[in-house]
């Protein structure tokens, strides 16, 4: 840490007008009888008027004082700050510096300008090179000669995909994406219940791709995949090809660009992305979920790399998945789902709720597998335009998950073990039930999708759901 | 000049820092050795011995040769060894 004389001090840079404006007030007071320290941020040869202006192009003295407005000028004594003025304010000057006639002809009042510290980018890398990050992760050199991105490859920190080297630059940026501490353990992640930070989170979150505004995101998804309720650690090593699916509700997704619209489950927008894929990387590199070992999938599916959308709350008509979840309307929140790939329902020619929920069930019966009752669930993600077709009708989501219902109760004897010539299928002392293929919490509807498209998706869950597997969960998302 | 660069550990930091090498079999039963001469002078005379002594203890011994000690293997040399063994033995010598 630099240390300063008793006097005053200025921080000031050529490129600024206000500093070079105030050429004048340096002559006046080196010409008093004080100790003067000036700083140049960009130009050791400015102020012309002095002889001894103190190089700091390397910004560390301007960092140590915290200065973020040029000029500034401080008032140093007993080896303190004891007040500071920013920019120029005549006024102030005088009275910080006791000199009367300062600054004589020049105006009353002019702003200053950014100082060099505070220019995009430069907090972060400053707080690097002058040690001030608090991060506790271990340092990884990597040498001259080596490739940043193989490096991601090389130790086993990748999905398969490039990572984004994580330096601590970026790691510092990241976590200005939050409000929490970075040392603040979230919980233990499966499958090695290793301790997982903030500092940890940011880490993989950089690696994924992700910007710091979308941290709080992957936090609450990394939160909602630490409750018992998700089973994230049955989910990994299963070899089903179930992953979690993070659907996100409220204004962040907005505000982060997120995609909701077309092409939602599919590829191009940043953030739904990289935050899915976040989760990912922090359960693979620091759960140590890692395919091969713990991670048994017979097959996986794609979203095992990322999995995420947000929801499409553009029609007032129903509420939001996370409203439906419990959480205040107007809120922001994830909610995980143990999904695996999802399954595509063209039905283009419904045109009344009756027969569009008698179509889409059509496709929901051969969840996890025709013959198969009350062992997964399923998530509708229903596009506008079969929307429009319940909007048009006055359906509430409540009746259309009703009629689904409905449309999925069957004869048992259609599902017993043997029938139509399939052994799988349910126990044949049930053959004359009536079943129904989803548990009364098993089916759920969300919203997503282009403006074109008599389609919605269909997406299966994990063979283990409710009590003996894993359950959504919704978290709210902080800052 | 080109410096090293620092990057942040994102494990739990339960294995060490350093790249670890690959554990060495606690057999050679069954495998299939490669034998990769760098193409340094004499160093056939050392594999050719260490493929009498493997072929006495009944291994499967392949052979393999750098065009030159002065770069590194061709990637079809990298691509062949890997695709037809389990363990590869390079001769260094001088």
């Amino acid at each position: 840490m630099p240390t300063f004389q008793d006097g005053f001090i200025i921080v000031a840079k050529r490129e600024c007008p206000t500093c070079e404006l105030l050429e004048s007030v340096y002559a006046e007071l080196a010409a008093h009888d004080v100790v003067l320290s000036v700083f140049s941020q960009d130009d050791p040869s400015f102020p012309d008027s002095l002889n001894d202006v103190i190089d700091d192009t390397g910004l560390e003295n301007s960092y140590s004082l915290d200065v973020e407005t040029v000029p500034t000028l401080i008032r140093w004594k007993g080896g303190k700050e004891v007040e500071r003025a920013i920019g120029w304010n005549k006024t102030e000057w005088r009275d910080l510096t006791g000199i009367n006639g300062l600054g004589g002809d020049l105006p009353e009042n002019q702003p200053g300008c950014g100082s060099i510290t505070v220019e995009p980018g430069m907090p972060e890398t400053l707080a690097v090179r002058f040690g001030d990050t608090n991060l506790e992760a271990r340092r990884i050199e990597v040498a001259a000669m080596e490739d940043d991105i193989e490096v991601g490859f090389e130790r086993g920190w990748s999905d398969g995909l490039p990572v984004v080297p994580p330096t601590e630059v970026r790691v510092v940026r990241m976590l200005t994406g939050t409000t929490r501490d970075p040392a603040e353990v979230l919980g233990n992640i499966p499958p090695n219940l290793a301790s997982c930070t903030v500092e940890k989170v940011a880490i993989n979150a950089v690696m994924a791709g992700c910007k710091p505004e979308y941290l709080p995101v992957v936090l609450a998804a990394v939160e909602a995949a630490l409750e018992p309720d998700f089973c994230m650690h049955g989910l990994l090593c299963t070899t089903h090809f179930a992953a979690p699916m993070v659907i996100v509700n409220g204004p962040i997704t907005k505000a982060i660009g997120m995609n909701s619209g077309g092409n939602a489950l599919g590829q191009g927008n940043r953030a739904n992305s990289t935050i899915g894929r976040a989760l990912q990387l922090v359960i693979r590199n620091v759960g140590g979920g890692v395919p091969g070992g713990i991670d048994r999938a017979t097959l996986g599916n794609p979203g095992k790399l990322t999995y995420c959308m947000a929801e499409d709350e553009s029609d007032p008509i129903w509420d939001p998945f996370s409203v439906d979840r419990g959480i205040a309307s107007g809120k922001s929140a994830v909610t995980l789902y143990a999904a695996e790939g999802m399954l595509g329902n063209m039905g283009d020619m419904s045109r009344t709720p009756e027969s569009l929920t008698r179509s889409l069930a059509m496709s929901l019966r051969v969840i996890g597998h025709p013959k198969k009752i009350q062992a997964h669930d399923a998530m509708i993600v229903l596009s506008p335009e079969h929307l429009r077709v319940y909007r048009e009708a006055g359906w509430s989501k409540a009746r259309a998950l009703e009629e689904f219902n409905k449309a999925l109760t069957f004869s048992g004897a259609d599902f017993i073990e043997g029938a139509h010539g399939v052994a799988e299928g349910i126990s044949p002392d049930r053959a004359d039930e009536q079943v129904s293929k989803f548990k009364p919490d098993g089916l759920n509807i969300v919203r997503a999708g282009g403006i074109a498209g008599m389609m919605s998706a269909i997406i299966g869950s994990w063979a283990a759901t409710g009590e003996r597997g894993s359950k959504l969960v919704t978290k709210e998302i902080g800052t | 000049m080109i410096e090293s660069q620092i990057l942040l550990d994102p494990t739990a930091e339960v294995s060490p820092a350093k790249r670890q090498r690959v554990t060495p079999p606690d057999s050679l039963e069954g495998k299939t050795i490669a034998l990769l001469d760098i193409g340094k002078r004499r160093g056939n005379v050392f594999l050719d011995r260490l493929e009498e002594r493997m072929a006495e203890r009944g291994l499967t011994v392949k052979r393999y040769a750098k065009p030159t000690n002065t770069k590194v293997a061709p990637l079809n040399v990298v691509q062949t060894i890997a695709m037809e063994c389990d363990i590869v033995v390079e001769a260094l010598s001088d």
